[in-house]
This record gives structure tokens, sequence and C-alpha cells, in this order.
């Protein structure tokens, strides 16, 4: 199980301690706002529209069943009873105050979390496959070398005062789940004949207002070199990158101003200036990292599982959540088990207290002590026994946690939107919430097929709009929230960035637009043709008929 | 008819609990809008502005800025969608915020 090391756990002491000395500085008036803002930002404490918010880190997503109970506690002591989980697989309290804001980084580092690397423009906390260690296509697991990127980023001098905010994201399997190509810096794993391990190095993915596709800079970058590498890529970026325009400011931009061939040349002439590197990639060290994602000692068991067999036959409504909510597990006679938080006309990743302690339980019992957030706001349950599930769905539908949407329609990305938020310019939830409940009906989703719909409430698009099949961005326009619509993105191997469809639509006309763009993919989909494939081959021509012809 | 006065109101976070909160005529901070100080002339909008500065310094408030409003019978309703929601707590979860607290300024993020 994933644990951080001696070395963090003093950094983090450390780290709380000085950091409740600058918020007591701060109410005492002794540093000013100005002074304040990068610090409390450090430590990953915004202020929002009705109160501070608090973004804590989880690495990778992965939490044991204490950690997740201990976020249960905070979000009832401090927060209104509930936390959000975030797209960068965080979660976040959207009712923090400044004067309890330590308190919380110490109950945060009893449990061995923290919030650092959650904001300001040093290299923010990795994100990897929320199914990493567990999915059965997976050539190993990315985690290990998140870990060891993490650890030399983490309060990196050189790399703490980069011209912008940096992530990087990391997948181990052929299928990304981690959305490596819409990052700063992706990371893919490959296997080469004789069996040795290198990484794809993908440069200058991104969403936000200038969204981007990485441009691979390396095929099979060998392990041992991969710190170097990186270091290289950001020493190119730490001196070119554009510090005068914070909307110019992103890996990406560089990227695509020096060209793909010039800005990888430049990597490479960096790269080879250094020749001797002090921080090659050791097997050893990373052999111990890799220590603390050990696989979990699962059981020798049968590929069928006769109890779950019988339920899913006793129970339709069981069997229809298990045929959308598990997927595919490494090791027989497991499953992955994901649990959806977008339950009918809910908010898209939040989750109350009750029910993290519900889902820490769970965890517990069932899955090895382990559980994830994934980018998509989800959480995983990513070693279940097959013959265990019935008893994890029964749970979790007391807790109404049984949505059975995963990666269907109402399975919906959304941001906090302007509900919460004090950059966006519109809300998103409700959106979210409308269309969860106009598709309500679980067997008119899978009529539908795998659909990805995600809503940002602004440009910056933590709402991943860019990449979803269907994407909404809410606006403003002279003083009115309105929504534009845009098809054809996708975050996985195959990543593309979507398509505005034409003039937004008001709050209320949404839903019905949606319907239209999905019943008209059902009109021309060829058998078996998913939503993504059917607009790939057609276009959005058809789509922008339906939509606006009777306009 | 009522009357209806067009103005700007002073507003900022509490710098303890971030909490949304308005100036109000005798210089003190409300949660509630409606108890804020609705100015019109250039020289009672230096008052407040100078009085927040002097708040923020005083490290009772953080981020203060001007919002257009406008008073109809003795409620104050804020222009722009993004301040009535900081009136009212959460559009999304009305049990939240100042509309569950008896805080909540009277005007919905958006009115039909």
């Amino acid at each position: 199980m994933y644990r951080y090391d001696e070395f963090d756990h003093q950094f983090v002491s450390e780290r709380t301690a000085q950091f409740r000395d600058q918020a007591n500085r701060r109410m005492a008036g002794v540093i000013t706002e100005d002074e304040f803002r990068p610090l409390r930002l450090m430590n990953g404490l915004y202020l929002q529209l009705h109160a501070y918010m608090l973004r804590v880190a989880i690495p990778y997503g992965t939490l044991s069943g204490k950690q997740m109970r201990q976020l249960a506690y905070i979000a009832d002591k401090y927060d209104r009873g509930y936390g959000h989980f975030t797209t960068r697989q965080n979660i976040q309290y959207n009712w923090i105050k400044l004067e309890e804001s330590a308190d919380i980084l110490q109950d945060l580092a009893d449990v061995e979390m923290h919030a650092i690397q959650t904001s300001g423009n040093c290299i923010r906390n990795v994100t990897t496959d929320h199914w990493a260690g567990a999915a059965a296509d997976e050539l190993l697991d990315p985690r290990p070398i998140g870990e060891l990127i993490r650890q030399w980023s983490s309060l990196h001098p050189e790399f703490s005062f980069l011209p912008r905010k940096f992530k990087f994201a990391i997948t181990g399997a052929p299928h990304d789940r981690a959305a490596v190509k819409v990052h700063d810096i992706g990371l893919r794993a490959h296997k080469n004949d004789k069996g040795e391990t290198g990484w794809e190095v993908m440069v200058g993915g991104g969403q936000g207002r200038t969204p981007m596709v990485a441009v691979t800079v390396r095929d099979f970058l060998p392990e041992k070199d991969v710190i170097p590498y990186l270091e290289a890529i950001m020493r190119v970026y730490n001196l070119y990158g554009r510090r005068d325009n914070k909307y110019k400011a992103r890996i990406k931009i560089l990227v695509h101003e020096l060209g793909a061939e010039k800005f990888k040349a430049e990597v490479e002439a960096e790269y080879a200036r250094n020749p001797a590197q002090t921080t090659e990639v050791e097997q050893r060290e990373l052999a111990r990292i890799e220590k603390y994602f050990a696989k979990p000692a699962l059981e020798k068991l049968s590929r069928f599982a006769p109890h779950f067999e019988e339920a899913k036959r006793a129970n339709p409504d069981f069997a229809r959540w298990a045929k959308n909510n598990l997927a595919a597990h490494q090791h027989d006679g497991y499953t992955i088990v994901n649990i959806s938080l977008k339950p009918e006309g809910g908010i898209p990743g939040d989750a109350s207290g009750e029910q993290m302690r519900v889902m820490a339980t769970l965890g517990e019992r069932y899955s090895q002590d382990e559980l994830r957030v994934s980018h998509a706001q989800n959480i995983v349950l990513p070693h279940v026994k097959l013959d265990d599930v019935f008893a994890v769905w029964q749970a979790l539908k007391a807790a109404d946690l049984a949505a059975a949407n995963y990666g269907l329609v109402g399975d919906i990305i959304a941001c906090p939107g302007l509900d919460y938020c004090a950059l966006a310019t519109a809300r998103s939830i409700p959106i979210a919430q409308a269309l969860s409940r106009k598709f309500a009906d679980v067997a008119r989703q899978e009529h539908y097929g795998p659909v990805k719909l995600n809503i940002s409430g602004c440009i910056n698009a933590c709402g991943h709009h860019h990449v979803g099949h269907i994407g909404i961005l809410g606006l403003d326009k002279k003083g009115e929230e309105f929504y534009q619509i845009t098809l054809g993105g996708s975050s996985s191997e195959k990543a593309s960035i979507g398509t505005i469809l034409g003039p937004g639509f008001a709050a209320h006309e949404v839903p019905d637009a949606i319907e239209t763009i999905l019943e008209t993919y059902v009109k021309l989909r060829e058998p078996g043709e998913e939503f993504l494939a059917a607009y790939r081959r057609v276009g959005p021509k058809p789509f922008k008929e339906a939509l606006y012809a009777t306009a | 008819m009522s009357q209806i006065e067009k103005g700007q109101v002073m507003t900022a976070n509490r710098l303890r609990d971030g909490i949304a909160v308005f100036l109000t005529r005798s210089g003190e901070w409300s949660e509630k809008i409606d108890e804020a100080a609705l100015v019109q002339e250039p020289q009672a909008t230096a008052a407040l502005e100078s009085r927040a500065a002097a708040d923020v310094k005083a490290t009772l408030v953080t981020g203060q800025y001007l919002i257009d409003a406008e008073r109809i019978e003795s409620k104050v309703r804020a222009t722009l969608i993004r301040e009535r929601i900081r009136t009212l707590g959460p559009s999304v979860r009305p049990d939240l915020g100042k509309q569950a607290e008896g805080t909540a300024g009277a005007f919905a993020a958006v009115e039909g």
C-alpha cells in the first residue's frame, strides 16, 4: 500500500507548523494578503465565493480506508458534511475557515496526507490511471515512476517558481485513462523486445483557453533516464516559457510557438549538456518505491464466480450495475468496482462524510484496504473478489452510491462552476443535474452507449469540456449564463480537442440540445458504432443541421 | 410603482472564515446584502473604499471590491449572477450558506 516515507513525514510536519505560523501572522496583520496568498496557495488554500476552499492532494488518487475516513472526519468537523472529488484526483472542501486551516493540515498529516502541490506555479501532484495496479490491460503500474517524479519535484527549488502551473499524468496501459496527452507532460509505458521498460514522453498538451494535444518528443526513453530528461524539459521551459502573459505561460504555448521540432532540439541540447547525471534513476531506489505499490496478496481463484453469477440472475438491478460499473482485473476471480458519484440529479463528485465512511469500510473489507479517486470524479475499489461484489453493491445501494451509469451519459464530469468558484463565468452543476435527470433511465443511457459528457463553468476547463465526446462550456453573455457545445473531444490514446458546433444555448435549452445530438447519433450510427467513432466518421455537419436547422 | 435606487455596494470576504460580507452605512460588515450601504456619489464611493481599505489593514476583511446593485423596497439586488450567488450560497445546495442561515439576499441568482 502506498505510504509516504520518513522524508515526507518530516517535511509535511515542518510545512504544517510553518503554515500555522503564516496563518497566525496573517490574522494578526503582520503579513498582508499579497504576501500571504502565495503561501496559502502552496498549501492548497484558496479563497472562493462563499468561504475558503482547501484542496487536498490524493497522490495517484490512492487512498487507504483510514485516509478516506479522515477525509470524512474533516468534512464533518470543519466543513458542511461533504467534499468534492476533483478532476485532478483530489478532494476539495468548500466551507473552510482560515482560522481552522492549520488544524486541518495537521489532521491530514496524521494520516500521511497534505495539500502540497495542489496549487501554485509548481509541478502539481502527479496523476495516473485510476486502475493502476489492477487493470487487465496494464503493462506496468505507473505509480512508482509517478512517485519518483513526486519526490524529485516536491519543493524542488529550481522548479518552484515556474512560469505557470505544471501537470504530469502517467499511464502504464495502452488504453489511456489518465488523459496523458492533455497534460503538460504525459508519460506512457512501453516494453521493447527485450522486455525492458521505456517511457514515451509527450509534451505540451493541455486544456484551458488554448487546448492542445501533446507532441511526442521521445518514443522510448529508457527508465533510468526519465528524471534527467524531465529536468531538461523543465529547464527549457523555465528558460523560454513566457512570464509576461499568464495566458501564454503554459508549456503548450512554448511548444507551439517554437514548433515541436525546435522544442525537441532544445530539450535534446539541454539534455546533452549534462552527460553524467546525478539524477539518473537508480534501480535500487525505484525498487524501494515499487514496494510501496506492491501488488496485494490476492487469492488464487477461479475465473468463474458462482455466487456472483447467481446474484446477477436473481437481481436484474444488480446485473445492470455489474455490467456497467465493473472493469476487468488482471487477477482471475477479482474485479475493479467503479462507484459512480453521479446519482440521478446529484452533484458530480460530491460525497457526504457518511458516504465516504461507507466507501472506506468497503475498501477495508473488500478491496485490500485500497480506494482510488478517478479524474472522472468517481471512486474505485480496485481489488474486489467477484464473489464479494453483490455484498459491496448492497452496501453501496443503501448509501445512495449504486448509480449504474459508469461510462455512460449520466456519468458527467463537472467542475464546481459559479455555484462555488471565484473564476467561473457560469454554473455547471445545475446543467449536470438537469442532464442527469433527463437521461435518468439507465436503459436509455445504455442505448446511447459510452459517452463522455464534460462540463466546465469557464474557459479554464477544470471540467475537461474540450476532451468530452460532448463538451459544454458555460460562459457569460451580458450578464446571462449561456453554454457552448463542442463535439468530438477525447482524452484517450487517440486524443482530440472538441469542435464548437455553433452558437450557444441558454441553460434551459441545453438538455434538449444534448438530446438532439444523441438522437442524431442514434439515427446515423452503424451497427455497434460508438458515439465518438460515429462523430469522427461523419463530422459535425449532421449534428449542426439537427441542432440549428429548426432554430 | 416601487422606487428603484441604483448604485454600488462594497463587498469583501471576512478574513477569518472567508464569508462574503457587505459594508453597511454604519461602517460595519454585514453578511446580509440588504444591510449594505448603496452609494451613487463619487464621494460616498470613496468613503466606502477608504473604509474597506482600513478594514483590510485591520485584518477584518480581504479581497474588497465594489459591485453594481440596486435597492428595491429596502432589498438590495446585486446586478451580476455571481454576486447574487454570493448573497445566497450555492444555488445547488439551498440547505447551505446564507440562504439557509437567515442572512440571504432577496433575489435569486436567475430570476424568471
